[in-house]
């Protein structure tokens, strides 16, 4: 055995197997490619600094290596690190190029042409090409890029036999014009022709590993390989009609704000109606009553008890109250599992429909101004499902810095499911004014936190800038693999910290810290918040999870004023261990204790100014005067957003693309 | 003239893009200084998005504003 060349990439390849790499830009359809060609067998391998996995398989003696869909190689991002990596180790690369989209796909293929490895292009989405009035020239593409060219429709395996049979038909095709003989100076420094490429475009990873100064040429290369790209283009596409349809037009009305917004609330009501009603409700009610609660609770308490009594230490560590085989398995199976399935789901959905980047378009006006740009839109929608999973999907976001306001923003602002459940019963018997005051109280926290945080941190937003992939209808089969993949690495990653939450709150309680927190906060909750003094145990509930909180105050007997400032703290409070944990493992120690720290701050401060508040407009009553807090809170938000302006226009700026 | 001034379905030539990351990701995708492209949308005070034959780019607002076009063809 040895291992991929890739560095810390840990892919086992037998002795004389080939490498066959599969290569394109995002959403060509190289999975099916993938899952054909390895069938069931498939590893995945973490690549070291990211939370990427490579799927890997077998192809008769040979590997196929799959990895992330990339527009071209180099270092802008952790997908074209990882791509570029396993590209320049492959033996064979296997380029699947969307017919439809030559212009833009073909540049990634002349990419890797240039760094003289073995190719062969799978012409692929023939049938979408043809759909929309596009004739491809194969035999001239293949002649001019002279790589081996097979048509494919991957979703209906056509082509597929050709492909496999002239696989290994693949050699080095011609590479950007004037390239080679820069090249070759280089070659013998460097050692291989890839690397070569990479040091001559800059790549500032490949230089370093050399030894050499990075090349500053990589915009004229570029531009040459885009001529030659855009050469090829005109000679082997013709256009055979250019109808508008159905699908065009939906695409303009999902970015316009006309039509966008009804479209965005139309989808996101539909995922409200299937997540929040029917996953959270029936099939969380038999999953985790039924099942796990009914069943498999007191089967696995009685065992223990065979064992040892459950009121003993290790009782309570292992099946009490935060068990960590009975509330962590619930948890985990029963609640959060059917969630994160559906909502991977519909995001799989959202994703393979290229509906995403629309979102994005359509809202990154709103976003800009707390500091974030469209692609924000997804962690904040996924927020509302599970913060914990949402805080991961950061990882989308272009620079450190909107890394930085969205996880903070997530934690301190947004409800997860679970927890907007609660609250959603508990303002229903309230009235809509109190819904109203609720929902524009943490919504001026969003935008005063995110206006800081985008004045105060250093640097500036990225600008939006992203691609439009044409709509389509999205695979079933595509789209609930996706999900089944994606639920399973939660779930791997989601179970060890879960066992250490229930682990740290057993502990307290076994060791009687939780009575004493419990007394340490009564001053904050009755004298600053006006609540009754057990309110605090809602809170200490709260740190483990935000609606464990909101269902411990279901059981006070609460006035409306003291019901709407315990469930605006309770939102506000920190995030649960399963986030914070993740937070501590995505960021900083340092950052993660920060969100922490000032979610306790700005949960208690604005609770207790809305209860401040609420006094001096109607000092006798129970009933909040709900117009004048909310205008105060308006007049808050616009005093700092204001300031926020003013200080931004003393402050250099620099641009930062993505 | 900038991208940020261009009406829906002009057409404009690209004459300066700002930086150099930027003017790698547009060459990727298709786009080039020089390049004629049609504005295909504009949302108020929000992303521009042209197009080039069926490749469609949103540009943020503050990007369109440093991109120097010239219309119209």
């Amino acid at each position: 055995m040895t291992h991929c060349h890739c560095p810390g990439l840990k892919i086992e390849v037998p002795a004389g197997a080939r490498r066959i790499v599969l290569a394109g830009n995002p959403n060509t359809g190289k999975s099916v490619f993938f899952n054909h060609f390895t069938g069931m067998y498939v590893d995945v391998s973490n690549y070291p600094g990211t939370t990427l996995d490579i799927s890997y398989g077998r192809y008769g003696s040979d590997v196929v290596i799959d990895t992330p869909g990339v527009y071209g190689i180099s270092s802008f991002n952790d997908e074209e690190r990882i791509a570029r990596d396993i590209i320049l180790s492959a033996d064979l690369v296997l380029n699947v190029v969307s017919a439809a989209h030559l212009e833009r796909d073909l540049f990634l293929t002349q990419q890797i042409i240039d760094t003289g490895v073995p190719v062969i292009v799978a012409l692929n989405m023939m049938d979408d090409a043809k759909r929309m009035g596009i004739e491809v020239d194969v035999d001239r593409l293949s002649h001019l890029l002279g790589v081996p060219v097979i048509p494919t429709v991957a979703v209906k395996k056509e082509g597929f036999d050709r492909l496999k049979a002239e696989l290994l038909t693949a050699r080095p095709g011609h590479p950007t014009p004037g390239l080679e003989e820069e090249l070759d100076q280089l070659l013998n420094r460097v050692g291989s022709r890839g690397e070569a490429l990479l040091v001559l475009e800059g790549d500032p990873v490949i230089a370093a590993r050399h030894g050499l100064e990075p090349g500053t040429r990589r915009e004229e290369i570029y531009r040459r390989r885009r001529e030659r790209v855009n050469e090829i283009c005109q000679q082997v596409v013709r256009e055979t009609s250019r109808d508008v349809g159905v699908a065009t037009i939906l695409g303009r009305w999902m970015i316009k704000p006309l039509t966008g917004v009804p479209i965005l609330f139309l989808a996101l009501w539909a995922m409200y109606k299937a997540i929040g009603v029917f996953i959270a409700g029936t099939v969380v009610g038999i999953t985790e009553e039924t099942i796990m609660q009914g069943i498999y609770e007191p089967a696995v308490r009685q065992f223990v008890e065979q064992f040892i009594p459950q009121s003993s230490i290790p009782g309570t560590i292992l099946i009490g109250e935060f068990g960590l085989l009975t509330m962590t398995v619930t948890y985990l199976l029963g609640l959060l599992m059917p969630l994160v399935v559906g909502f991977y789901f519909f995001l799989s959905l959202f994703e393979d429909s290229g509906y995403l980047p629309r979102i994005a378009t359509l809202v990154d006006r709103l976003l800009t101004s707390i500091g974030l740009n469209g692609r924000g839109v997804i962690p904040i929608i996924l927020g509302f499902g599970c913060v914990t999973m949402a805080t991961i999907t950061t990882r989308l976001l272009s620079s450190d810095r909107e890394r930085k306001i969205a996880i903070f923003l997530l934690g301190l602002t947004i409800p997860c499911s679970a927890q907007l459940g609660v609250i959603a019963g508990m303002l229903a018997t309230l009235g809509p004014q109190y819904v109203a005051l609720y929902a524009l109280v943490i919504f001026s926290v969003l935008v005063m936190a995110g206006t800081l945080l985008s004045t105060l941190l250093p640097g500036k937003s990225a600008d939006l800038f992203i691609d439009l992939p044409p709509l389509r209808l999205p695979r079933l089969d595509n789209v609930l693999k996706k999900t089944g993949t994606k639920s399973y690495h939660f779930l791997k990653e989601a179970a060890p910290l879960f066992a250490l939450g229930a682990l740290i709150i057993s502990t307290f309680q076994v060791t009687g810290i939780l009575e004493f927190l419990q007394n340490l906060l009564a001053p904050l909750t009755v004298g600053w918040l006006n609540l009754p003094r057990e309110a605090a145990t809602a809170f200490i509930m709260g740190i483990v999870r935000r609606d464990f909180g909101a269902a411990g105050l279901t059981d006070l007997a609460l006035s409306p004023l003291q019901t709407i400032v315990a469930l605006i703290t309770i939102t506000l409070f920190v995030p649960c261990i399963a986030s914070i944990l993740v937070i501590f493992k995505e960021r900083t120690k340092k950052e993660a204790l920060f969100i922490w720290g000032s979610s306790w701050v700005a949960a208690f401060l604005v609770g207790g100014l809305v209860a401040q508040l609420a006094r001096l407009f109607n000092p006798a009553g129970d009933k909040v005067q709900v117009l004048p807090v909310v205008l105060a809170f308006a007049a808050l938000t616009l005093a700092i957003v204001g300031m926020c302006l003013f200080l931004r226009r003393t402050k250099p700026t620099t641009n930062i693309p993505g | 003239m900038t991208l940020d001034r261009m009406k829906r379905g002009q057409r404009c030539r690209i004459l300066s893009i700002p930086s150099e990351l930027i003017r790698a990701q547009a060459l990727r995708f298709g786009i080039a200084e020089g390049e004629v492209v049609t504005c295909c949308e504009v949302i108020p005070g929000g992303p521009v998005v042209i197009s080039k034959n069926r490749q469609e780019i949103a540009i943020g607002r503050g990007l369109a504003r440093q991109i120097e076009v010239e219309g119209s063809f």
